[in-house]
């Protein structure tokens, strides 16, 4: 049993769905410092040498584990910046689960950018969830920078699904990736922003070797005053196939810019991309009025389901 | 019972006022099926919608159950039981067919076994398509038969159906008719206003209406109603009734 207040637990269930400890190999970090580590029999966790963060090598063959690395900070004007690296064995098939919950209830912001690296060796499947969180009722401001790295080796498949919802005032998602032959990534990113909320998520997916391909598809809702920018680029440098989309609800007065893009240096590279901004239809809504549910109603249940 | 009196609706078309329905007036009683037909432009899903509330008349009245639902909103009129299926069903990224039917039952808790049964009384195959998403990766029939599942799982009082027959393919049509049959038998002295075409649709109706150019041109017992049909006005191609000299064409 974790020995964590109410609140780290509540945080720790919204981000990595952790009710306690979880099986198999886990670093759960709070408020800047560790608290609770395990290795497994594949998996390795080592902090560091310079304390900047944690080195976790999976072994070559491991097959149906995870590695749960949650962050939770509660303590208003902790900012930390987190450098945690991947090592991933040929032929593997793991999930990872990340994510940050910030409960912020002071006046000073509180900050964790979370950089991590993955390099994923031959033939290996990583799924990858990061869902990121934010609560308090302080002035202080709640942020989230994450820098994602992935580095895929021949006929590697990673999926990363990048969730945030509810309660980040401010932040800036980078997300760089590299695969080599018959490499595949897909994105699947999920982003709601409320009140005055600044959103930022850039991708630069480098398609490298013959036979690569990438699905990169963002769906993101901005209410309020929110504002978010989605910059996608996909660049095919061999024979592959990619894919990006951005596909929009506005609201209020919600702002979204979204900068899809795609550099073809092969012949053979086949780029598509979609970007769609818009408010719910109105047909939608209407739909749902004829079953007996208010505006409001409506409007819930379509946006839950768009960011289902 | 519904009763709409002496209702019109009209829209400005490049500034012209255009008149969609002209002071119709109907009753549609308890424990009936009518069917709702007349050639593309008469104004019957115009009608429908007026029922529904999706839009609203610049005159006359409806009745429904002897209360005047004239201003009510789109939802009041749904939760005192009028149902409503689209000629054009809607898509909804991300919402499955199970989340549809529960909304379509105000039951959140509704099990997946008595969801399935809705689809199967539509001829869909219940395990295959509950948790598809109500998206484009449905065909117009598929999309077609969950729209009337979930009026079917509503089960109100009055259910209007706008072409229920479009995109059904042939084979499935005598399922869609049985479909109907069961909905009257299920739910008591509830009534049906079926907007269509089709003579088999046209069959099972207890009384037929004929609406062309905004009016209500025939209305009566189905026997009395077919026979006529054939060789009427509203059978008459367009063109020559213009020539006929009936200004209303124009």
């Amino acid at each position: 049993m974790l020995n964590m207040d109410e609140i780290k637990k509540r945080l720790l269930l919204e981000v990595a769905g952790l009710h306690d400890i979880p099986e198999g190999a886990y670093n759960i970090r709070a408020n800047g410092k560790s608290a609770g580590r395990q290795s497994s029999a594949h998996i390795t966790i080592t902090p560091k040498e310079n304390g900047s963060g944690l080195e976790i090598d999976i072994q070559p063959g491991t097959k149906h584990e995870s590695v749960h690395i949650p962050v939770v900070m509660t303590e208003s004007g902790l900012k930390e910046v987190v450098y945690n690296d991947f090592h991933i064995g040929n032929d593997c098939d793991i999930l990872i689960v990340a994510g940050c919950g910030i409960d912020n209830c002071g006046n000073q912001d509180s900050q964790h950018d979370g950089i991590h690296r993955f390099f994923v060796g031959k033939n290996s499947r990583v799924k990858y969830v990061e869902k990121h969180y934010g609560s308090g009722t302080g002035a202080g401001k709640r942020i989230l920078n994450p820098v994602t790295e992935v580095y895929q080796e021949e006929n590697s498949f990673v999926e990363m699904e990048m969730v945030q919802i509810k309660g980040v005032d401010d932040t800036n998602r980078t997300t760089n990736a590299e695969l080599a032959a018959g490499a595949k990534l897909v994105v699947r990113e999920r982003l709601m922003t409320h009140g005055e909320q600044k959103a930022y998520s850039k991708y630069v997916v480098a398609l490298n070797g013959a036979g690569s391909s990438a699905d990169v598809v963002s769906r993101s809702v901005a209410r309020d005053k929110s504002y978010q920018t989605f910059d996608a680029k996909v660049a095919g440098n061999a024979p592959c196939s990619g894919h990006t989309e951005c596909d929009s609800i506005i609201m209020d007065n919600g702002r979204i810019l979204a900068i899809p893009s795609l550099e073809a240096n092969d012949l053979d590279a086949a780029l598509v991309h979609e970007a769609a901004i818009g408010k719910i239809a109105g047909e939608q809504i209407i739909k749902l009025l004829t079953l007996g549910m208010t505006e409001a109603e409506a409007e819930e249940k379509i946006i839950n389901g768009f960011l289902k | 019972m519904l009763e709409l009196q002496n209702l019109s609706f009209s829209v400005t078309e490049d500034k012209q006022n255009k008149e969609i329905l002209r002071g119709i007036s109907l009753t549609i009683p308890d424990d009936k099926l009518v069917v709702l037909t007349g050639p593309n432009g008469g104004g019957k899903s115009t009608l429908a919608k007026l029922i529904a509330g999706i839009e609203q008349p610049i005159s006359g009245k409806i009745l429904f159950n002897g209360q005047d639902i004239t201003g009510l909103s789109i939802t009041e009129r749904a939760r005192l039981g009028i149902s409503y299926a689209f000629q054009q069903p809607v898509r909804f990224k991300g919402i499955q067919v199970l989340d549809l039917i529960r909304f379509a039952t105000g039951k959140n808790t509704l099990s997946v076994t008595d969801a399935c049964d809705y689809l199967s009384a539509v001829g869909l195959c219940a395990k295959d398509y509950i948790n598809r998403e109500v998206n484009n990766s449905l065909s117009g029939g598929e999309l077609k038969r969950i729209e009337i599942a979930t009026v079917l799982a509503r089960g109100a009082a009055l259910s209007i159906f706008d072409e229920p027959e479009a995109g059904i393919d042939l084979w499935s049509f005598q399922n869609l008719i049985q479909t109907f049959d069961g909905m009257r038998r299920s739910i008591p002295n509830s009534s049906f206003l079926i907007i269509s075409h089709q003579e088999r649709i046209l069959n099972i109706a207890d009384e037929i209406m004929v609406l062309a150019n905004g009016r209500l041109e025939q209305s009566g017992d189905k026997e009395e109603i077919m026979s006529e049909l054939v060789g009427t006005a509203s059978a008459v191609p367009g063109c020559r009734k213009l020539e006929g000299g009936d200004e209303s064409v124009c």
